[in-house]
């Protein structure tokens, strides 16, 4: 994107009912929506390829049929459903339930991808997007079946695997993240797997201290800073600064009435100590929508130390929507624009950082996924 | 060949057809000549494991079958369900 003199911004915007893609032009203000895209299937993610601008994944299944990708080579104007989608191999007990989330890979490294599925497994294209395999490393993995536990410890619609990160500087460096089973972390291009748990809390499980089963929520590397990774966490905000393998709780620093639980991790594209979380309520039943039903995003500008409330221009009472992990992101933009997607359908954008939100659209479906491209 | 009824999902793949012709002896047999012609439609109705998808159902001449090894004549009729949630 660096690349472009005045790039605009792509919103690619998932749903539970299909795509939308929302043109803006060069200020940020003004968007020309386009869709739906594939109405009725169930978005998961949808992203652009950065390598080449002109590429759409997006990850789907409809309520009655099984999980696909499906591929856009011209922004949405045609899709092809993948040849071969993620699958394991036959012969075995598993099968895959749904494609959750998809991460370009390295920028070294045109059409390769990787997707995180249900049951826990990640699957790699190296042509686009067209055919996939198993990462056998992990979805082989002898401890594979320890990592994620039994099925009565996974969430009643699904354990998914998201957070599949590519460091920038060497494309065989990995981490992903399980709910639940935890962060795990591969240096070889994914032959081999070990878990990066420590300093995480998992209160819902019996063990002191287990080198696994933790829950991410939704874990982010820092582009101006890939040493650095944020996360948040199903018991907390957290930060880790390689080469320590130990997480530091940054969420305490939360007010205490809003508490450090939440979904979605939002990182500034350049500077690594700003980062916005969006807390949600997780006391007794889990009800997982704004607490008090007063929507604020919070932002940190010293890497965890502190947090600031940023709700101007949410609603300011009896709003009970919530932002999925894949539905808070940030533009490359000065000032970084930052968009959600909420439960109850609508977009929010802030083209100043989070001090101030304005409603981007709304009357959607559900929203499950929210991410940013561009276009020339 | 057989006659095989599709659920409206399925249309995408049949470019609207909701009745097409299938060759086979059986409903796994049909279910590969169907993919043949109208690639990745199987993979949306049984999975990997070649098991029919929780929310698929078959019909055999009016009468559910859950094994894709059942037998079909020419003269049967195939009809796939899709039962879809609320919301």
């Amino acid at each position: 994107m660096g690349r472009m003199k005045s790039p605009k911004i792509l919103l690619l915007v998932g749903t539970r009912k299909g795509a939308f893609l929302y043109h803006g032009d060069v200020s940020r203000k003004r968007w020309r929506v386009d869709g739906p895209h594939l109405l009725g299937q169930i978005v998961y993610h949808l992203i652009q390829d950065p390598r080449d601008g002109h590429t759409l994944l997006m990850a789907a299944k409809t309520g009655h049929l099984g999980p696909t990708v499906f591929r856009s080579s011209d922004l949405g104007r045609t899709w092809k459903e993948a040849a071969h989608p993620p699958q394991f191999p036959k012969g075995g007990a598993e099968s895959v339930k749904n494609v959750f989330w998809l991460t370009p890979g390295h920028a070294s490294r045109p059409g390769e991808w990787y997707a995180g599925t249900a049951p826990h497994a990640i699957f790699r294209t190296t042509d686009g997007g067209v055919t996939w395999e198993g990462i056998r490393g992990f979805n082989e993995h002898p401890q594979r079946a320890k990592w994620k536990g039994p099925p009565e410890n996974s969430p009643p619609d699904d354990p998914n695997t998201h957070s599949i990160i590519v460091d920038p500087r060497d494309p065989d460096h990995l981490y992903a993240g399980f709910s639940s089973g935890g962060v795990f972390e591969s240096t070889d291009g994914g032959a081999d797997w070990r878990p990066l748990n420590k300093g995480l809390a998992a209160d819902f499980i019996p063990q002191k201290d287990p080198e696994y089963g933790h829950d991410p929520h939704c874990m982010r590397i820092c582009p101006g800073r890939p040493d650095r990774l944020y996360q948040q966490n199903h018991c907390g905000i957290y930060r880790i600064d390689r080469p320590s393998d130990r997480w530091t709780r940054i969420g305490r620093a939360m007010p205490k009435e809003i508490g450090d639980i939440g979904f979605p991790m939002v990182l500034h594209p350049r500077d690594p100590d700003t980062a916005w979380v969006f807390p949600m309520d997780g006391s007794e039943a889990w009800p997982r929508v704004s607490p008090g039903g007063r929507p604020a995003a919070y932002v940190t500008r010293d890497g965890g130390k502190s947090w600031k409330r940023q709700d101007r221009g949410f609603p300011r009472k009896d709003a009970w929507w919530t932002v999925k992990r894949q539905a808070f992101t940030a533009d490359p933009g000065r000032p970084v624009g930052l968009y959600l997607g909420t439960t109850s359908g609508a977009v929010w954008s802030s083209l100043d950082e989070g001090a101030r939100w304005r409603l981007l659209a709304e009357h959607l479906p559900s929203i499950t996924s929210v991410e940013t491209g561009w276009r020339g | 060949m057989t006659v095989v009824r599709l659920p409206s999902p399925l249309y995408a793949y049949t470019n609207g057809k909701a009745e097409v012709m299938a060759a086979g002896e059986t409903l796994t047999e049909i279910l590969v000549d169907l993919d043949r012609r109208f690639p990745g439609l199987r993979f949306r109705v049984v999975d990997e494991q070649d098991r029919i998808r929780p929310t698929i159902l078959f019909h055999l001449n009016g009468r559910v079958v859950r094994d894709l090894g059942e037998r079909v004549d020419p003269k049967d009729e195939v009809q796939i369900v899709a039962a879809l949630s609320g919301g």
